[in-house]
C-alpha cells in the first residue's frame, strides 16, 4: 500500500499533472455543491412551507422527483441525456456548458443535494416554536425581514443535526464523478488499480482518504452544533 | 399504444433489468436487516469481543462512500475467495456479480441498520425488559414478543429512510457490470440513440418504487403505533 501511495500520491490528493485530482478535485466538487445548493434551498424552503399553492406546488414537485431518483441518473441524464437533444447542441451557451464534464456533474450534484437540503430546512421550519414568530410579530418585523431576521437563523440552527448528515452523504456521493471522467479520488484509485493490479490496496486507499475526509467533516459539524446550538441543550454544557 | 407499451423493442429488456434490480434490493434488504440486528445486539452487549468489532464495523463501514465500498469488496471479494481456496486446497469458486451485488450491499447498508436498531432498542423503556424477565420469560421470547414489537416503532421512520437509500444505491450496480435498470436504459439509449428517453423511463420506475415504499412505511407505522396517543389516526 505505501509503495502504491509513493507513486500515486500526488494524483491521489493533488493534482494528475493535467489538473486537480484526487483528494482536491473531490473537495472542489463537494464545495461547490454544497455552497450552491444551500444558496438556493433557502429560498425554495421558503416557498415549500408557503400558503400559496403556485409557490409551494413546483417545489414539491421537485423534490419528490430529485429524492425519489437514484443520483446516478440524476448524472448520466446531464451528462449524456441533455447533451443529445437537439436544442442543447444547436445553442452555443448550452453546447459549451454540457460539452464539459465537470459541469454536467456539478449540475447534477447541486440539484440532488439542494432538493434534500429543501426538505430538511423546510422541516425545520415548520418546527420553530410559534412563539419566536408570535415575538417577532410583535416587535414589528413582516414580510422578508421577518424570514431573514427571524425565521431563516431559527431554522438553519435546528436544522444543523440534519443538514450535517445531508452533507456527509454529498461528500460521498461525489465519488459518483469518475463515471463522468471528472478526476476525483475513486477515478485515481481506478486508475492505479487498472495500471498496478492492486485492487485492495488502490481502492483501500481512496477509502482510507474518504473516511479522512468524512471525519474531519463530523468534527467541524461538532464544533459549529456547539457554537450554534447551545441554546437548544443548556443542560449538556 | 403497442409502440409505447414496446418501448421500440426493448421492453423486455428494461422489464428483466427492473426485476434485477428489486431481486437485488430486496435480498440485500433481507441480509442488511439481519446482519444490523445481530450487530446492533453485539453493540450493546457488555462483552467487549463482540462490542470493539461491531463498533469499528459501522464506523469504518459509514465513513466511506458505498460506491467505494461496492468497487473495493466486489473486486476483492474473488480474490480473497481464490486465497482462501487455495490455501485450503479446494477447487476454484467463481462468485456470480450478483451474488457479489448482494453480499456487498448488504453488508454496507447493515451498518446503518445496525445504527438504526441501535438507537430504537435504547429507546424502549428499560423497564419493559426488567418485566420481561420478571415474568420468567426465556431471552427468545423476550426478544419476539416484548422488545421486537416495541423497537420497531421507534426504528421504522430510520428503516424506511436507510430503505429507500438502499433501494436508490442499486442503481450503483451498474457501474460493476451487473444489468439492472439503468444498465439495460443506457443500453436501450445508445442502440436508439436517445438515451434522454430511456433514462427518465428508468427514473419514473424508481419513482414508482420509492413512492410505493413510502406508502408502504406509513402503513407499517400506523400498524406499529397502535395505542400510542397522538399518533393510531
Amino acid at each position: 500500500m505505501i509503495e502504491l501511495f509513493q507513486q500515486y500520491g500526488l494524483a491521489y490528493l493533488f493534482s494528475d499533472g493535467s489538473g486537480l485530482s484526487g483528494v482536491a478535485m473531490t473537495l472542489w466538487l463537494f464545495i461547490i455543491s454544497v455552497v450552491l445548493g444551500f444558496g438556493l434551498s433557502i429560498p425554495l424552503a421558503l416557498a415549500r412551507v408557503s400558503e400559496h399553492f403556485w409557490l409551494r406546488w413546483p417545489v414539491e414537485v421537485y423534490t419528490y422527483l430529485f429524492r425519489g431518483t437514484p443520483l446516478y441518473i440524476q448524472l448520466l441524464i446531464c451528462y449524456t441525456g441533455l447533451y443529445s437533444l437537439e436544442v442543447v447542441q444547436d445553442n452555443a451557451l448550452l453546447n459549451q456548458f454540457f460539452r464539459n464534464a465537470l459541469n454536467c456533474t456539478l449540475l447534477a450534484f447541486v440539484l440532488n443535494t439542494c432538493a434534500y437540503t429543501v426538505e430538511i430546512f423546510a422541516g425545520a421550519i415548520r418546527n420553530i416554536p410559534h412563539g419566536e414568530i408570535e415575538a417577532a410579530r410583535a416587535y414589528g418585523l413582516h414580510g422578508w425581514r421577518l424570514n431573514l431576521f427571524v425565521i431563516v437563523p431559527a431554522a438553519l440552527r435546528r436544522a444543523l443535526p440534519a443538514y450535517s448528515n445531508e452533507m456527509i452523504l454529498m461528500l460521498h456521493a461525489t465519488s459518483l464523478a469518475f463515471t463522468a471522467t471528472v478526476a476525483d479520488i475513486l477515478k485515481v484509485a481506478r486508475d492505479a488499480n487498472a495500471e498496478t493490479f492492486l485492487t485492495f490496496q488502490a481502492f483501500g486507499i481512496a477509502a482510507l482518504l474518504y473516511m479522512l475526509l468524512s471525519f474531519a467533516l463530523v468534527g467541524l459539524f461538532r464544533l459549529a452544533e456547539r457554537r450554534w446550538m447551545r441554546f437548544l441543550v443548556p443542560t449538556r454544557g | 399504444m403497442n409502440d409505447l407499451l414496446n418501448l421500440q423493442g426493448y421492453g423486455p429488456m428494461l422489464a428483466q433489468g427492473a426485476w434485477m434490480t428489486l431481486k437485488l434490493a430486496f435480498l440485500a434488504l433481507a441480509l442488511s436487516l439481519t446482519l444490523g440486528l445481530v450487530a446492533a445486539g453485539a453493540k450493546l452487549s457488555s462483552a467487549k469481543w463482540l462490542r470493539v468489532p461491531a463498533t469499528l464495523y459501522t464506523t469504518l463501514i459509514r465513513s466511506v462512500p458505498d460506491l467505494v465500498l461496492i468497487l473495493l469488496i466486489f473486486y476483492s471479494l474473488q480474490l480473497w475467495l481464490n486465497d482462501l481456496t487455495e490455501a485450503f486446497g479446494w477447487d476454484y469458486v467463481e462468485i456470480d456479480p450478483f451474488t457479489a451485488g448482494v453480499i456487498t450491499l448488504g453488508f454496507i447498508y447493515g451498518a446503518y441498520f445496525t445504527e438504526n436498531f441501535r438507537g430504537a432498542i435504547l429507546s424502549v423503556p428499560a423497564g419493559q425488559l426488567e418485566a420481561a424477565t420478571a415474568y420468567g420469560l426465556s431471552r427468545w421470547q423476550r426478544f419476539h414478543l416484548v422488545l421486537f414489537p416495541q423497537l420497531m416503532r421507534f426504528a421504522l421512520p430510520g428503516l424506511g429512510n436507510n430503505w429507500l437509500v438502499l433501494l436508490k444505491s442499486t442503481a450503483l450496480v451498474s457501474i460493476i457490470g451487473l444489468s439492472d435498470l439503468v444498465k439495460a436504459a443506457q443500453n436501450a439509449g445508445k442502440s436508439t440513440s436517445e438515451p434522454l428517453y430511456f433514462l427518465i423511463l428508468a427514473g419514473l420506475v424508481y419513482l414508482v418504487i420509492t413512492t410505493l415504499s413510502n406508502r408502504i412505511f406509513k402503513r407499517l407505522e400506523r400498524r406499529y403505533n397502535l395505542g400510542i396517543k397522538g399518533m393510531a389516526r
